[in-house]
């Protein structure tokens, strides 16, 4: 048993749901309590979905159990068949009906539909959300597009785009942004998937000359099996970033055989430029902590690194099946992976490592706000939020554009930093008084917290005074790392000198 | 003062005969882990700890909004492959889990564990676990445990099965003291102050409120209690009462200018309140909801209404909006319709059809057809059928918003004109 507070990724028939959602065609029939249709809402709700997913969910009940389950599941199967005439369907159980062992594969094998019926066994005492979408993915690829499928002879050279779904982090604007940049070097995608796709259009997917794997943790699996079975070889880098979607270009040209020329592309969006124009200098060196799935923490050190010139002082992801990738990264910048899903060991490692810039999920964000950090979200699990009506991608070079934006609007902007410092002691611009980016609104900062104090440490009158002066978004740092050397040193109170000593031991 | 011979129900003819559409089939309603959402604002030193998997931890997130409070008082243990194996021992696991919680939350006085789907499956008897952890933390920490399973609980019965399981903490009243007065359900502290003055100037000296604010404050409960339920999807509850002894005052639920003068009325009844003293103490507020529902009235009078079943205050709120507001109701959907309890409310709704239950796919066909001008629906279906040109409130805002009471009164008709008049706002189509 593991005590979760909030946890990161559903179970994994939500990450089913997710692909039979993202696809056209498909119906998912799932045995399940009543109850288990709360998933609906992510997708109605979050995504704003004009209609409802394409799941029928048995909902049996107590009464149920001393009865005939299995006939229930039967004739859900039976009707959702009629109802919706999907071109395939799902079969499966959610985390209770995997304990009653009703057989949902065996029950619908016996209904002999006239339409691919695909069994799913995720399960839910081991794995998530993730793997779930990944699976379910893989199972139908393998079911609807068998070794053997003759390749035609493409007159230009054709991908398919793997991996994005419903309900994902800025899928849907990731695909329009990478669909154009792959015809910009002449690449059509037959298909993507499963966002869009129909049965038949999996079929085709062994016609395409390579794979794009835009997401590795819901795309890999299938690509994988695509490249075993029938050839393809796949493109793996994720186009997040300049640099990588430079990559990204530079990978696909050597895969689809282009004309090598073609991966000097001159215009790499403006996000480059905002970087090195001296207004961002200030950002030189913020302390930034980054958290999320593994695909976009990894991409996000090295924007923040390269791009931003940031410092990562920590890196980490929720889905353990890509630590190993995580791990690498990590040492890049000579640090080790947060490696968990369990938000209060994030919370704490933010909270003791004290950065400028949290880079998260909707998870860290609130972290941040209780910490009074600046945060931007740069992953899954997805919320309201990540939904813009704007067109909003993260992936290539317009995704780059975006990051920049999202990322450093949270920070106090450059001239602002040093009027706060000039104006310190003034009275309407002061540090009590809020950041004037929050609105007149902005509660007073005297009383934020400190993170976790000890009460046993002393300051005295002068020193108090002194850190006083500090702006507030250092000030914390500047009253741990004091703390930190006066008691390593025994040196108790702290004084002016304390204070300075230790500025000098920290500054970098 | 026996007071008991004294209470004068209200006439109500038993509505036993009156057809009632029972449907099976998929049925689109939450589980009663979601009350969790609600009951752990209103009882503030109690922590809800589901005994599940990460499918419950994923709903009760998704329901609450996704994280609105940084440090929630609930969480769930987890269940994985080991505890099922029986390669661990769940009791030991599951004290091992409270342990953990406890240390970082030594501020909890009460302890709620709550049993899902799959412990209810694997039959793990949480009343054994909360003998045992009750033993171990008395009396620092008083543990509890209710299913909110979604295979025995739908939504708000959630909260009864929480509620009938705090019925047996509560104190013995002792049988010479003087009748108290007992409203039970969840209500949110600014409506109970209201009631709770409202009664002061009826003359009813001794209100409690159940559930309690604090852990600590239990009310005594026996015979000479006498209890008004604030909510209708409190059958279990309102029998664990009578178990104890109490007697229920039947009365409409105190929604609107009308529900809400006849609920206060069945009080006033038992307590023998003289009709003037009545008149006087509840015609303002009654004044002043009624000015308020005059507002919407424009909007609500003659529109058609649509229930898909969510929280068992269907029946009410139908009577509230056909009643007060000149409404039509033409299909009053409700998870499980307990007779009795909505009695009062089933009488004024001789037009409607009542469904109980659910198949969800048949239910839409039913309302497609009869286009009414709002449907009261879960938040799955709400912008499927906005997407269709229906319009829609959601029914959970009608379980989260404070909503009871003369001073709600607008405020409950307003969450049904403001889809309405948005829509007469727009000037673009999707």
């Amino acid at each position: 048993m593991k005590l979760t507070v909030w946890t990161y990724e559903g179970p994994p028939h939500v990450g089913a749901i997710r692909v039979a959602t993202a696809m056209n065609g498909v119906h998912y029939v799932i045995h399940a309590p009543q109850g288990d249709t709360y998933a609906d809402l992510l997708f109605t709700m979050i995504e704003r979905r004009g209609e409802r997913p394409p799941v029928t969910y048995t909902t049996f009940q107590a009464r149920d159990l001393g009865g005939d389950t299995a006939e229930l599941f039967k004739s859900a199967a039976r009707d959702a068949f009629e109802r919706f005439q999907p071109a395939a369907m799902l079969v499966g159980a959610s985390c209770t009906a995997e304990l009653i062992q009703d057989d949902p594969s065996g029950l619908a094998r016996a209904l002999n539909l006239p339409i691919p019926v695909i069994p799913l066994d995720l399960p839910s005492y081991q794995k998530k959300e993730n793997w779930g979408a990944s699976e379910t993915f893989y199972q139908m690829v393998r079911a609807l597009a068998p070794a053997g499928t003759p390749r035609p002879a493409n007159a230009r050279p054709t991908c398919n785009i793997l991996g994005p779904t419903a309900l994902g982090f800025r899928h849907r604007d990731d695909v329009v942004e990478i669909t154009r940049l792959l015809a910009s070097l002449g690449v059509d995608v037959m298909v993507t998937a499963p966002m869009g796709a129909s049965p038949a259009d999996l079929s085709r997917l062994p016609e395409a000359d390579f794979n794009v794997v835009l997401y590795p943790e819901i795309g890999e699996a299938a690509a994988a099996w695509l490249e075993r079975t029938h050839g393809q070889p796949a493109v793996r880098t994720v186009p997040l970033g300049v640099g990588a979607t430079q990559d990204f270009i530079a990978e696909v040209v050597r895969v689809a055989g282009l004309d090598p020329s073609l991966a000097d592309v001159s215009d790499h969006g403006r996000a480059p430029w905002w970087s090195q124009s001296v207004d961002s200098n200030y950002l030189t060196g913020k302390r930034v902590f980054i958290f999320g799935d593994a695909t976009h923490a990894i991409a996000a050190a090295r924007i923040a690194s390269e791009e931003l010139g940031f410092e990562v002082v920590g890196l980490g992801a929720y889905n353990r099946e890509f630590a190993r990738e995580v791990r690498a990264a990590a040492e890049l910048y000579g640090l080790k992976a947060l490696i968990t899903d369990d938000y209060l060991e994030v919370e704490r490692a933010i909270s003791e490592l004290q950065p400028e810039l949290v880079l998260g999920t909707q998870m860290e964000r609130h972290i941040a706000k209780r910490l009074r950090l600046p945060c931007a979200v740069i992953s899954a699990p997805a919320h309201v939020q990540d939904f813009p009506a704007r067109y909003s991608p993260q992936m290539g070079f317009e995704g780059a554009n975006v990051i920049f934006d999202t990322w450093v609007h949270p920070l106090v902007m450059g001239l602002e930093e040093h009027l706060l410092a000039m104006f310190r002691d003034d009275f309407e611009f002061n540090d009590e008084a809020g950041a004037s980016h929050l609105g007149a609104g902005a509660p007073a900062l005297a009383s934020a917290p400190q993170p976790d104090m000890a009460s046993e440490i002393i300051w005295t009158g002068e020193a108090q005074a002194e850190l006083a002066k500090i702006p507030f978004f250092v000030r914390g740092k500047a009253r741990r790392n004091t703390e930190n050397f006066a008691a390593e040193r025994g040196i108790t109170p702290i004084q002016i000198e304390t204070l300075y000593d230790a500025r000098s031991h920290f500054s970098r | 003062m026996s007071g008991l011979a004294a209470i004068d129900r209200p006439a109500v003819r038993a509505p036993l005969d009156r057809p009632v559409l029972r449907e099976r089939g998929q049925r689109e309603v939450f589980c009663g882990l979601t009350s969790i959402v609600w009951l752990h604002r209103k009882i503030q030193d109690a922590f809800f700890l589901v005994v599940g998997s990460r499918t419950c931890a994923h709903l009760i997130q998704s329901a609450a909004g996704v994280m609105v409070f940084a440090e929630p008082r609930f969480a769930t243990a987890i269940m994985e492959e080991r505890d099922l194996a029986g390669l661990a021992d769940a009791n030991e696991e599951l004290d091992r889990v409270v342990d953990e919680l406890l240390a970082r939350r030594p501020d909890i006085k009460m302890l709620f564990l709550v049993g899902s789907c799959p412990s209810e499956v694997i039959k793990l008897d949480l009343s054994r676990a909360a003998h045992r952890l009750n033993t171990r933390y008395s009396p620092a920490l008083r543990v509890i445990n209710y299913s909110g399973s979604g295979i025995e609980t739908t939504f708000t019965q959630g909260e009864d099965a929480c509620l009938a399981a705090l019925v047996p903490e509560a104190p013995e009243r002792a049988a010479e003291v003087e009748p108290s007065l007992l409203i039970v359900g969840a209500l949110p502290d600014i409506v109970e102050d209201q009631f709770r003055r409202l009664f002061d100037e009826l003359g009813i000296p001794k209100v409690d409120f159940f559930p309690p604010r604090r852990a600590g404050k239990i009310p005594a409960i026996g015979p000479h209690t006498r209890f008004l339920l604030a909510q209708p999807f409190l059958g279990e509850t309102c029998q664990m009462l009578v178990g104890r002894g109490a007697t229920r005052l039947a009365a409409p639920f105190p929604f609107g200018a009308d529900g809400t003068t006849d609920w206060l009325r069945a009080a006033a009844r038992a307590w023998g309140i003289d009709e003037a003293t009545f008149t006087r103490v509840t015609t303002p507020g009654r004044d002043r909801a009624r000015r308020a529902l005059d507002r919407h009235r424009s909007t609500l009078e003659g529109k058609s209404i649509f229930f898909f079943p969510d929280s068992q205050l269907e029946p009410s709120l139908a009577r509230f909006l056909t009643r007060e507001l000149g409404m039509t109701a033409i299909e009053v959907g409700t998870p499980y319709l307990n007779r009795d309890l909505v009695a009062c409310e089933l009488e004024q709704l001789p037009d409607s059809l009542i469904s109980e239950g659910q198949d969800v796919d048949r239910q839409l066909e039913r309302c497609r057809a009869a286009r009414p001008d709002i449907v009261v629906c879960g938040l799955g279906l709400a912008n499927p059928l906005e997407r269709e040109g229906l319009t829609t409130k959601w029914s959970i805002e009608l379980v989260f918003s404070p909503v009871h009471g003369f001073d709600q009164a607008g405020d409950l008709a307003a969450l049904f004109s403001r889809p309405l008049v948005r829509k007469d706002r727009l000037r673009v189509a999707a």
